[in-house]
Order: structure tokens, then C-alpha cells, then sequence
């Protein structure tokens, strides 16, 4: 199939530059377009310089946090700590609204694969491990078949390039839990575990996988690193802005006339994206809502589409950029169902350690449902309110606080809507 | 695709192993319940999966996943198999097979449909096409037809919102689905089941 959507106007192809292009998931089709020469720079270069340059970039992590890469790296033991060192890539993939690491995968798995070697010599790890949700076969294909060519070649294994450096790499399937894409979940999961979180401290950078040092990153994030090592971390701030320099893969999803995934500078205004880049909302209809950063973000209404699409211009308006993952709801949608529906996922992937998160979902859930099917009280409203309280800050991993997000700010900005179907069991949806 | 004979994936001998063929060479209605280890194919699975990590427990993971590539489930021998072969107890095994939503822990039909009802394809009429599904092959959620063709499931978001809604058939996406389609892909499914296919 043909990469999905490319707007000449607004999109900036870097990450997205070959997707489409079928000879660019050969390993011979990747070296045509400048394929391994960052990776062959690396090797000349020192760990720390790596990081440096990767610091200097301000890249940050792709995954949903927004955590700075360079940073996270130099959490790493230095060169005197002997043990051996890993990086995972997180490529689970499963926020509601985000798919973006697929598109990586499937059209540019060579691009991945040297973005994971770079990261693995900053950070001085021996072994990569890239975590694919079980449900990506056909992906899962392509990368298996990437790697062998990139082993045969030399690109990874011993002594790569004649460097006298040696990592291996591993691609490792997951078999379907949401909770696996956090970090320690993940962890746990490729020690053959439950996917359930840790308490942290210790960190994953002390303590990770198999108890030695360890770093997560996202598929995007390690997909970013080539391009910069290759151009500086200058080049790389031409995009974007001051805190949240370069491009994005943005996943537009709902209701849009050209959903899809485009690359994007951040900072382009959610309006523009909506109506312009994604050609606006199907049948002329109005917006109702929108949730920018995949299913673990807070509702916007259409007056609030003029923020800038950053991490801090996000924030500012009480949502986060999260996997940039717009999810559009036009005039017609029931929000009280859509949120059932949100608050129902988060209910169902609870690892269900702490009792706050396994009981608060499902209560939460439980009472949309109530709502749903005529028979609220008004007391509902206090009572998830309650739950927000109650889901916030106080659990293992931020699952909990994850589902709080949407759902408060969807009591704060359409209550009307809550109101309309426990007082009238009637829906404000046109 | 290639399917599980031996090496004959033609990759380099660093791939885990863990290159699934789940359910694409699976003939016949009925999912089987293999033995995994006694064959040439089985050890040689294991070995490679378990050179690829410090210790033996990571391996689990692969080696369920193995099991259902096989057999299109993961049964109690299968897990008893891989509990011997890690030196971990059945129960444990157990344990962590059933916290993951992928293994399957019966047999199932030969097509094995999940819709993503998850909020981008709850947009886009995902629950109406779950519906369909059940309607078109007369099944009710996660049981098999009684000709062993189909098993519905609804799933949580499968990564491809954009495409919504979103339908896995075994091994592959079926994007863009809306429930005027069903019927046209539970027919193609019959007739390439009729044509002896996976
Ligand atoms: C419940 C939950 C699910 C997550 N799922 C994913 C995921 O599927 N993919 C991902 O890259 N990060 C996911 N994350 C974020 C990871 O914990 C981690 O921050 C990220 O992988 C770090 O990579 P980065 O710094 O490159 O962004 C999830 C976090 C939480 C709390
Ligand atoms: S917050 Fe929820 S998902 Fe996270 S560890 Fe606790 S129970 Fe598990
Ligand atoms: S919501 Fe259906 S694929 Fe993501």
C-alpha cells in the first residue's frame, strides 16, 4: 500500500522522506539514499560526543513524555562501570490514536536499526533490544528481514564497520498488554514477567533489564538520531522551536477528510493541521472536540485550537502533545460515549497492582456506562470527580493519571453533556 | 511467506527465530496441539531464541509466541513444554501467559477476525462493524463458528487509528472498514477457505 497522505505545503519529510518508497526497506535501497553513514560517523566518535551532539539537538523522547534524549542518555554509567549495558527500543505502540512508529517500521526499518546502533554506542550498550507489540506481523517481517541484511553486512554484530566495536540486536515480540509500552512494564516484560511497572527509584539507567544499566527509547526518537549526528544539532533546531526543536510524525485521526500521518515542525497550529493539512472535517460538519496527544490527553474544544503545537504551547492550554496524535470529533459524537469508551481501555489494560488504578477504572467505567443508559444521578458528576482525585499521583505508573486526564477535562468543558443525559437521558451531540 | 521449515528462513543465523508465520500455514479448521521440542524445527527454535538473551527466563515471551505460531493456541502442554525447557514452574508459565491478550487459550477458527472498537474506530462505526461480523458469520464475541471457519473478537487499539476501522485477520490489517464491507470480506475468507488457503 502507498504511504497514506503526503500535503505538499505543510509537511517537512525528514523522518518521513523514503516512506512509500518500497526499495528503501532493502538494505541496498537504503544505502542509495545515504543509508549507515551516520552510523559510520559514530563509530569514529566517542560515546559522550554522541550524547553531546544529541543534547545539543533538544531532541526530546517521542514516546509521550517529552523527556530530553541527550539527557536521559548521560544517566548512563560511564566507561568505568563494567557491566554490561542495554537500550530498548519501545516499539509497542499502542496509545489509542497514535501510529506512527508502524509507518517507521514498515517503510524505513533500516533507519530505525541505525538510529538504535548510534544510541546503542552513546550509551555504551552491547546489546539492543527492539520490543514490538506482538500484533505488527507483517512489520515485525520487515524488520526481521532488515536486520539480517544489516548483520550480513556488518552493520551490526562484531566488530562493525572495522571499528573494533561490537553490539548485537534483537527484535522481541510482545503478545498484546497496553501496560508493556511503559518503560518498567516493558522491562518486565522482556525478563519473561507479568508487564507490570516498578517502583522507580532504582532507575532503568542503574537498574534496568536483567538489573544492569538500561535506556527505553521510542521508535521516533531513535529514528531521529541518524539525520542529526549527520547535519549537527544546529540544523536539526531549524525546525520547530527553542524547547521542542525539530519534526513530529503527526497522527491524525477521527473524524477528518485526509486522517493519516505527517510530518510536521512543531509548532504548527492545531487549527491549521485539523483544517488544513488534514483537509477538515468530513460533510462540512462542525468540530465538537479534539484530543491532541492520543487517548492520555486532555479535550480541547474548537476555541482553544489556536495553541501552539509544542509541549509547552500544549501545556500551556492544559493538554499535552503526547504522541501528537490528534483525535477529531466532529458535532455529531456523543462525548459521554466516547469517553465510556476511553475510560474503558484504561479499565481494561490496568495491570492492576494498585488498587487505586484496578478499582478507580472500573468504577469510572462503570458509572460512564450508568450514564450512558439512562440511569445517572447528578451525584455521578462529584463522584467522578472523586475518582480524578483519587486516580492522581498516587500508583505505580501514570496509567492511572492517564485516564484522568481526558476524563476531567471532559467534566470541566462539557458538562452540558453529562448534564443533558443523566437529567434528560437525551445526548447534546447534533 | 516461508513457512517453518528448519532454517530455511533464509536469515542470518542472529535472527531470533522469532520470525512469526502465526497461523499463515495453518490448514484445516481445528488448531492443533503439537508437541513444540521434538522436533528438528522445535530445538533449533529454541536454541536461537535462547542464545539471544543472558538468561533463560526472557525467552519465555518467544516461546509462547512460538507455541501459537505452531498451533494456533497455546495449550497446557505447550506451556508445561516450556516450562521444562526454561526451568520454570507450569504454574508460573501460566501466570504470564495469561496476563497477555494475544494467546489464545483455546482453539480457534481459521480465521481468527479482531475489530478495534478503541476510540478512533469507535468514530468510525467500529462497534457496527463488530456486530456485522457476528451477524455475517453467526457467531457470538470470542466463539467459533461451527464450521470452524471464524472466531470474532473485539480488541483494543491496534496502532493504526488513521485507517479506521481497524480489522485483523490472523496475520494481516484490513484497513478502512466500514460494515457495508463485512460481507464482502467473510465471503472472500469463505471462498479462499474453499480453495483449500489460509
Ligand atoms: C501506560 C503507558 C503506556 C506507554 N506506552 C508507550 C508506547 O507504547 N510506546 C512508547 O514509546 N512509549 C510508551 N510509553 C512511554 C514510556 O514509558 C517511555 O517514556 C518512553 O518509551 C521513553 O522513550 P522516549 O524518551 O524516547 O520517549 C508509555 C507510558 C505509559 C505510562
Ligand atoms: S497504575 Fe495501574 S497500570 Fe500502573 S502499575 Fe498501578 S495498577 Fe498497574
Ligand atoms: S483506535 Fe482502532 S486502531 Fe487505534
Amino acid at each position: 500500500m502507498a504511504y497514506p497522505h503526503r500535503h505538499e505545503n505543510e509537511t517537512t519529510t525528514l523522518l518521513s522522506r523514503h516512506m512509500g518508497e518500497e526499495k528503501a526497506r532493502h538494505l541496498d535501497g537504503w544505502l542509495e539514499r545515504g543509508g549507515y553513514e551516520a552510523l559510520r560517523k559514530a563509530v569514529d566518535m566517542e560515546p559522550d560526543e554522541i550524547t553531546g551532539v544529541v543534547k545539543d539537538s533538544g531532541l526530546r523522547g517521542r514516546g509521550g513524555a517529552g523527556f530530553p534524549t541527550g539527557m536521559k542518555w548521560s544517566f548512563m554509567p560511564g566507561a568505568d562501570d563494567d557491566r554490561p549495558h542495554y537500550l530498548c527500543c519501545n516499539a509497542d505502540e499502542s496509545e489509542p490514536g497514535a501510529f506512527k512508529d508502524r509507518e517507521i517500521m514498515r517503510w524505513t526499518p533500516h533507519l530505525l536499526i541505525e538510529g538504535c546502533l548510534i544510541a546503542a554506542r552513546a550509551i555504551r550498550a552491547g546489546h539492543v533490544y527492539i520490543y514490538v507489540r506482538g500484533e505488527f506481523f507483517p512489520v515485525i517481517r520487515i524488520l526481521n528481514d532488515a536486520v539480517s541484511e544489516a548483520y550480513e553486512a556488518g552493520y551490526i554484530g562484531e566488530d562493525i564497520l572495522g571499528s573494533g566495536w561490537s553490539c548485537d540486536l534483537t527484535v522481541h515480540i510482545g503478545a498484546g498488554a497496553y501496560i508493556a509500552g511503559e518503560e518498567t512494564g516493558l522491562m518486565s516484560s522482556l525478563e519473561g514477567r507479568r508487564a507490570e511497572p516498578r517502583v522507580k527509584p532504582p532507575f532503568p539507567a542503574q537498574h534496568g533489564i536483567f538489573g544492569q544499566p538500561t535506556t527505553v527509547n521510542n521508535v521516533e526518537t531513535l529514528s531521529a538520531v541518524p539525520m542529526i549526528l549527520s547535519n549537527g544539532a544546529d540544523w536539526y533546531r531549524q525546525w520547530g522551536t527553542e524547547k521542542s526543536p525539530g519534526t513530529k510524525l503527526w497522527c491524525c485521526s477521527g473524524h477528518l477528510n485526509r486522517p493519516g500521518n505527517y510530518e510536521l515542525a512543531l509548532g504548527a497550529p492545531l487549527r491549521d493541521i485539523i483544517y488544513d493539512v488534514c483537509g477538515g472535517i468530513p460533510d462540512g460538519r462542525d468540530l465538537r472536540a479534539v484530543i491532541p496527544g492520543g487517548s492520555s490527553t486532555a479535550f480541547l474544544t474548537p476555541d482553544e485550537l489556536d495553541c501552539e503545537t509544542t509541549y509547552e504551547g500544549l501545556k500551556e492550554v492544559g493538554s499535552s502533545l503526547g504522541t501528537a496524535s490528534p483525535i477529531v470529533m466532529d458535532e455529531s459524537t456523543c462525548l459521554l460515549k466516547a469517553m465510556r469508551r476511553i475510560a474503558h481501555f484504561y479499565a481494561h489494560e490496568s495491570c492492576g497492582q494498585c488498587v487505586q488504578c484496578r478499582e478507580g477504572t472500573e468504577w469510572v467505567t462503570k458509572i460512564l456506562e450508568r450514564i450512558e443508559h439512562g440511569e445517572g444521578k447528578m451525584q455521578d458528576i462529584d463522584n467522578l470527580y472523586d475518582l480524578c482525585e483519587q486516580l492522581t499521583g498516587r500508583t505505580i505508573c501514570v496509567l492511572a493519571d492517564s485516564v484522568v486526564f481526558p476524563l476531567k477535562s471532559s467534566l470541566d468543558k462539557f458538562r452540558d453533556e453529562y448534564e443533558a443525559h443523566i437529567l434528560r437521558d437525551t445526548c447534546t451531540a447534533s | 511467506m516461508s513457512g517453518g521449515e528448519g532454517m530455511s528462513d533464509g536469515l542470518h543465523p542472529a535472527v531470533a527465530g522469532s520470525q512469526p508465520y502465526m497461523l499463515a500455514d495453518r490448514q484445516g479448521s481445528a488448531s492443533r496441539d503439537e508437541p513444540l521440542f521434538e522436533s528438528e524445527e522445535g530445538r533449533e527454535r529454541l536454541e536461537k531464541i535462547l542464545s539471544r538473551y543472558p538468561s533463560k527466563r526472557p525467552a519465555l515471551l518467544p516461546l509462547l509466541n512460538y507455541a501459537q505460531e505452531r498451533n494456533g493456541w497455546v495449550s497446557g502442554s505447550a506451556m508445561e513444554e516450556i516450562a521444562d525447557a526454561l526451568e520454570l514452574t507450569p504454574a508460573y508459565v501460566h501466570s504470564v501467559a495469561t496476563f497477555y491478550t494475544m494467546y489464545n487459550r483455546r482453539p480457534i477458527g481459521r480465521y481468527l477476525v479482531q475489530v478495534c472498537t478503541n476510540i478512533s474506530c469507535h468514530l468510525n462505526r467500529g462497534e457496527e462493524v463488530m456486530e456485522r461480523f457476528l451477524q455475517e458469520t453467526g457467531t457470538r464475541p470470542g466463539e467459533t463458528s461451527e464450521d470452524g471457519l471464524f472466531t470474532v473478537m473485539e480488541v483494543e487499539c491496534l496502532g493504526a487509528c488513521g485507517f479506521a476501522t481497524v480489522v485483523q485477520v490472523n496475520d494481516e490489517y484490513v484497513e478502512d472498514v466500514t460494515p457495508e464491507k463485512v460481507p464482502g470480506i467473510v465471503k472472500e475468507l469463505r471462498d479462499r477457505a474453499g480453495q483449500g488457503g489460509a
